[in-house]
């Protein structure tokens, strides 16, 4: 009977986590002079207290799919990716110059060529730092941070020399051509949902398929257990792990499809309120499992929706408290010892 | 002539104002992974560090207070970090990057309440800022430092943390003792770190104001292989990358245009790619870094 | 004098100590001896305060003791010589030695160093105080160990397999210091399983067996044989029975092989390894003997993986008639595999296994491109799901249940999985790296014969492994590797008539001669 309980409680680690990070982020809002009821209940009404407000957490939740599926692929290569935010950024200045410069292409094809060079940006900007770990050894997560800072500059560089919008004041480009944007879904009223929604979960359904099913997946897996193992059953480790970052900041750069093409038409810097980094709590909760990171997701898009709000509806509150629900979440997720603890104390 | 000569005092002079911050965060990161323990939360404790020493500076018009302030709270937010990985085993850079978010999101949270701003913090008055003396303190810690480590029996403990946990354990001495003392020590440090950012390099604190730094650091200290003065050198040449950063914006290498703001600041980013990159064959990370310890 | 009242020790499901009883004497060398698992490590760690007891009582010295760590007893006069050194590898011998109190001003050094130079002159250990640990032979750190120990006041000294890193020579070495450490009033504990060291150094002898102590001997009143039937609790052979594996004997035997299996020609590889040349044909076991360090790594990895080396390398490689290296011309490792060269590497954890995942992927582990487990760009996993159930029956893996993780297999069916699967694709070339490293004795036996039986079918095995004896047992020929040469060649037939013995062997791996 016990062992039965125990067994649950194993299986629902994840949300316990999720409920002692929420807990403690309470408590600072407590600290900040806040009733913590009071933003739990406005928290809960802004994310899915009406169809548009549910649209925005699905809003918010389909870059996160896409960050996550990265940030997690890298962990299946034993890579740790930090440099989400500068894939996506990339990747949507990517959507938005294709956009810009080939207005002539029909609908047809438009956003999938849009979407094939927001992939290749972003999984360029993650095969850099892959490829320097595989060739050079240097660490994935400080080039990776490094790559971030170098998208910044770049991403504005090509926004305000190459391809400003002369009708704003604003560091944004100009618009894509019409024949590039993609269906909104009009279910959720004003929310900017579009099918980039259904294009996140594809992602999730191909990285499931190829990460258990397919030979590369397997061999990608191996790489990540063990890389004397993979080395010395032929796999090429290097090659592998330049592979790996690709993908992950392809996904990354997929981000580019629901914001330029679903959303805003076009590219603006900072557009982003750190999708990347966002993404390595959903990859960690979600346990880098596709499935995992689908609901991991939906968790952290309800979330930001629901501190974007308290933003405007508390004194002290700010979207801040965003990031520190996540940093809590993941302490709390990634604090094994204390699981092992309680193991050891169960079977003396 | 002179005039070149005025530059390149001018270049060495800001070189060694904007190494002091990286001075202090990697010699604190450099205790902390010789104990054994990755330090990726640099970036936070710097941040955190430098907020509260521009809070603490403005109230008391005092930037001693304000540095020994951001040094506590940088061993306080160590500590937190140390209690994760040192006693719950979390994997460093998991737990590592979920302090710099956390310090990302409390320090302008904390702003806010403040300074009623999350962006940045008033501006400090001349006299609660410091002028110099960060300059000075950076190299007297890293003489501190290189002793400390080299022959001290603390040093000793802390190299074995390291290197050889189990070895150290059976000596009698308490492996994750010692490793919480390195964290927190290097918690102090990247406090003081971010402090210079805030009441010495500039006269407030801003969002994110650290901006890789943390990170840099861990490069520096990397390509210093771990050691006290060569992690020092590494600190004054992205300094020096900074500086020519700084130097160069505005200025016209080529054509008519200035050379876009944007590339310039990149610099110092690249040039650690390029450094990391360089590190190649003879370095060797202390043999148990990353690793916790776990008693039988 | 220690004595061990009824110790049990219950891991999970597995009894490690049942009920353990033992006394050992003041001033005497004690060894004790058992299987892999049989529960000695077991005892002794409960003795040195690794794990406490779950029931039973330890004397020291006829005083009851309850450690809470190592430290305890370590305070108490216990020290253990581990089969991983606990020394740093770049700090000084001094550092070492006085880790945990260190000097804090010149004059406490000096004392300190003169105490040390004291202990090592007594006990006839020198040492130089101030090389670094990683400049030193092996034998050497040993010495140190044992140095340090004796400075922090040790009485009772465990030894844990201290020969398994150390060249014959160096063996009588550390017996000799044994004896002298005795001759000073210490006790010494030996744990080991090689029965010749038993005879050669102990007075007293207790046998283990399936976590219980089966018997107690005195040295002087026992052989090498009745030893291990104590231990195994059957009469085995000591030495692999290759006749019983000669090819006329086995089916499927003969070869079908015509040249050379593996072709090396004044391989060089910058200073770890240096012009060698040799062959092995269809049906040969060739060994390479040496004490750990001397090439035989390198010399794995080059074979294995010319293309990461070829830079640093001249020479030539061939297998199976194919140039693996040859100019500037280099197979990758997936190439060289796919020709038909199987691999037990190794290290299992490091290099053979993933050991979070169902052992399943293991077993596929190198073979996932061969078109019988592929279904276009997926894995076949109904085909796989079969092949690993088949070999998990005929190589007798226990648990027979691939989806299980693998690192809840024990060391020996690891092995055993990484033997099957290696023989899954019928390879025609065998590099075999000590194959039987942390596996217990029963499957050393079944390993041995599928090594031979290999041999049998017209496969061409290189053996590479740190026990002389499974080289002894098993190779046609041996080749003796010495700072990166082959310094010596003998054949089978030079052991087994007694011309060479084992100590001429191990003069020539020490390099003194031929």
């Amino acid at each position: 009977m016990r062992d039965s309980v125990w067994k649950i409680l194993r299986f629902l680690r994840p949300l316990i986590a999720v409920s002692a990070g929420l807990a403690a982020g309470l408590l600072v809002t407590a600290l900040a002079g806040e009733n913590p009821l009071h933003v739990l209940a406005i928290l809960g009404r802004s994310a899915f207290g009406s169809r548009y407000d549910f649209g925005m957490t699905l809003f918010y939740a389909t870059p996160l799919i896409f960050t996550g599926l990265s940030v997690a692929l890298a962990f299946h290569a034993g890579l740790f990716n930090i440099g989400a935010e500068g894939q996506l950024t990339l990747g949507a200045l990517a959507a938005a110059t294709v956009g810009i410069c080939f207005p002539g292409v029909p609908a047809v094809i438009a956003p999938f060529l849009a979407g094939l060079a927001a992939f290749a940006a972003g999984a360029l900007w993650g095969a850099i730092p892959g490829w320097l770990r595989a060739r050079r050894g240097s660490h994935e997560v400080i080039n990776t941070i490094m790559m971030n800072f170098i998208a910044v500059g770049l991403s504005s560089w090509v926004t305000l020399y190459l391809l400003k919008n002369p009708d704003s004041q604003n560091p944004e480009t100009q618009a894509v051509a019409p024949s590039y944007l993609i269906k909104h879904l009009d279910f959720f009223g004003d929310a900017p949902l579009s099918i980039a929604l259904f294009v996140a979960l594809a992602a999730v359904v191909a990285i499931w398929i190829f990460l258990s099913k397919s030979t590369r997946g397997f061999e990608l897996r191996s790489v990540g257990q063990s890389e004397g193992a993979a080395r010395a059953a032929g796999i090429s480790v290097g090659r592998m792990q330049i592979l790996a970052m690709a993908l992950a900041g392809g996904l990354a750069g997929l981000v580019g499809v629901s914001e330029v093409l679903g959303n805003a038409t076009r590219f603006k810097v900072g557009f982003s309120p750190e999708y990347g980094f966002m993404g390595i709590a959903v990859a960690l909760l979600g346990r880098s499992r596709p499935l995992g990171v689908l609901g991991a997701a939906l968790l952290f898009g309800a979330l930001h929706k629901g501190t974007a709000d308290l933003d405007m509806e508390t004194e002290n509150i700010t979207r801040d408290l965003s990031l520190i629900l996540q940093g809590l979440v993941i302490l709390s997720v990634a604090a094994d010892g204390l699981w092992a603890w309680l193991d050891r104390r169960r079977s003396p | 002539m002179s005039e070149n000569l005025d530059t390149i005092l001018q270049i060495a002079g800001s070189t060694l104002r904007l190494a002091t911050p990286l001075l202090f965060a990697a010699l604190g990161g450099l205790i902390s992974e010789r104990a054994g323990v990755v330090n990726i939360a640099l970036e936070g404790l710097m941040l955190v560090g430098a907020f509260v020493a521009a809070a603490v500076a403005y109230a008391t018009h005092s930037p001693v207070a304000g540095a020994g302030a951001a040094m506590l709270a940088g061993g306080l937010f160590a500590s937190f970090y140390a209690l994760f990985v040192v006693k719950l085993r979390a994997d460093q850079i998991v737990a590592g990057t979920a302090i710099n978010m956390l310090a990302a999101g409390v320090t302008p949270f904390l702003c806010k309440i403040f300074f009623q701003s999350t962006s940045s913090s008033a501006a400090l008055p001349m006299d609660s800022r410091f002028v110099s003396a960060p300059l000075y303190g950076a190299w007297i810690f890293v003489i501190a430092v290189a002793f400390g480590l080299g022959f001290t029996p603390w040093g000793a403990w802390v190299r074995f943390a390291g290197e050889h946990p189990e070895a150290l354990d059976s000596a009698g001495v308490r492996v994750n003792r010692v490793r919480w003392m390195a964290v927190i020590l290097s918690g102090f440090l990247a406090g003081l770190g971010g402090a210079t950012l805030s009441i010495f390099l500039s006269s407030s604190f801003s969002r994110n104001m650290t901006s890789g730094r943390g990170f840099m650091a861990l490069a520096a200290l990397i390509f210093g292989k771990w050691r006290p003065w060569p992690t020092a050198f590494a600190c004054l040449l992205f300094g020096l990358a900074d500086a020519f950063q700084i130097r160069l914006q505005g200025v016209v290498l080529w054509g008519s245009d200035p050379v876009p703001v944007q590339f310039i600041q990149i610099l110092p980013y690249f040039v650690t790619i390029l450094v990391l990159a360089g590190v190649m064959g003879g370095s060797r990370a202390p043999k148990a870094l990353g690793q916790p310890f776990l008693k039988h | 004098m220690i004595e061990l009242k009824a110790l049990r020790k219950v891991f999970g499901a597995v009894v490690a100590n049942a009920d353990v009883s033992l006394k050992i004497e003041r001033g005497s060398i004690h060894a004790i001896i058992g299987e892999n698992g049989a529960g000695k490590s077991t005892a002794m760690k409960m003795l040195y305060g690794i794990y406490p007891p779950d029931s039973g009582e330890i004397f020291v010295e006829g005083r009851l003791c309850h450690w809470r760590s190592p430290r305890d007893a370590i305070a108490a006069g216990i020290g253990m010589v581990h089969q991983h050194f606990m020394l740093a590898a770049p700090y000084s011998v001094f550092e070492n030695i006085v880790l945990g109190v260190e000097p804090l001003w010149p004059a406490q050094r000096q004392a300190m160093r003169e105490k040390i130079k004291a202990l090592s002159a007594q006990y006839g250990l020198a040492v130089d105080l101030d090389a670094k640990i990683e400049d030193l032979p092996v034998g050497i750190q040993q010495r140190v160990e044992i140095l340090k120990l004796l400075y922090q006041n040790a009485r009772i000294l465990i030894f844990d397999e201290p020969t398994a890193v150390l060249t014959p020579q160096e063996a009588r070495n550390l017996f000799a210091n044994l004896k002298k450490l005795k001759s000073e009033g210490k006790t010494c504990i030996l744990i080991t399983h090689k029965l010749k060291e038993v005879m050669e150094a102990s007075d007293q002898v207790t046998i283990f067996r399936a976590g219980a102590v089966v018997g107690e001997v005195k040295t002087s009143e026992t052989s090498v044989d009745e030893l291990a039937s104590l231990m195994v609790g059957r009469k085995v052979s000591l030495r692999a029975e290759r006749g019983a594996f000669e090819a006329k004997n086995v089916a499927g035997g003969g070869s079908k092989e015509t040249g050379p299996v593996l072709r090396v020609k004044n391989l060089s590889l910058k200073s770890s390894l240096r012009d060698l040349s040799f062959e092995i044909a269809p049906g040969e076991i060739v060994g390479i003997a040496g004490i750990e360090g001397n090439g035989q790594s390198e010399l794995l990895q080059v074979l294995l993986h010319p293309k990461e080396y070829h830079k640093k390398m001249s020479g030539e490689v061939s297998w199976l008639g194919v140039p693996s290296l040859s100019g500037s011309k280099t197979l990758s490792n997936s190439e060289i595999r796919a020709l038909g060269v199987g691999c037990v590497p190794e290290d299992r954890h490091q290099e053979a296994v993933l050991l979070k995942r169902p052992a399943l992927e293991s077993f596929l582990l190198g073979f996932q491109r061969r078109s019988r487990f592929k279904k276009s760009v997926f894995i076949d996993s109904s085909r796989l799901a079969q092949a690993a159930a088949e070999a998990f029956e005929s190589f007798d893996i226990r648990p027979r249940d691939p989806a299980l993780e693998m690192s809840k297999f024990s060391g020996g069916n690891q092995q055993k999985l990484v033997i099957a699967r290696e023989f899954e694709f019928s390879p025609r070339a065998l590099i075999a790296a000590h194959p039987t490293r942390g596996v217990d004795v029963g499957a050393i036996e079944f390993i041995h014969a599928q090594i031979l039986k290999a041999r049998a079918k017209g496969l061409g095995v290189l053996l590479v492994s740190s026990e002389l004896d499974e080289i002894l047992a098993l190779s046609d020929r041996v080749l003796v590797i010495y700072e990166g040469r082959i310094v010596g060649e003998f054949k089978h037939e030079e052991f087994s008539t007694g011309q060479v013995t084992e100590m001429d062997l191990g003069r020539c791996m020490t390099g003194v001669a031929k």
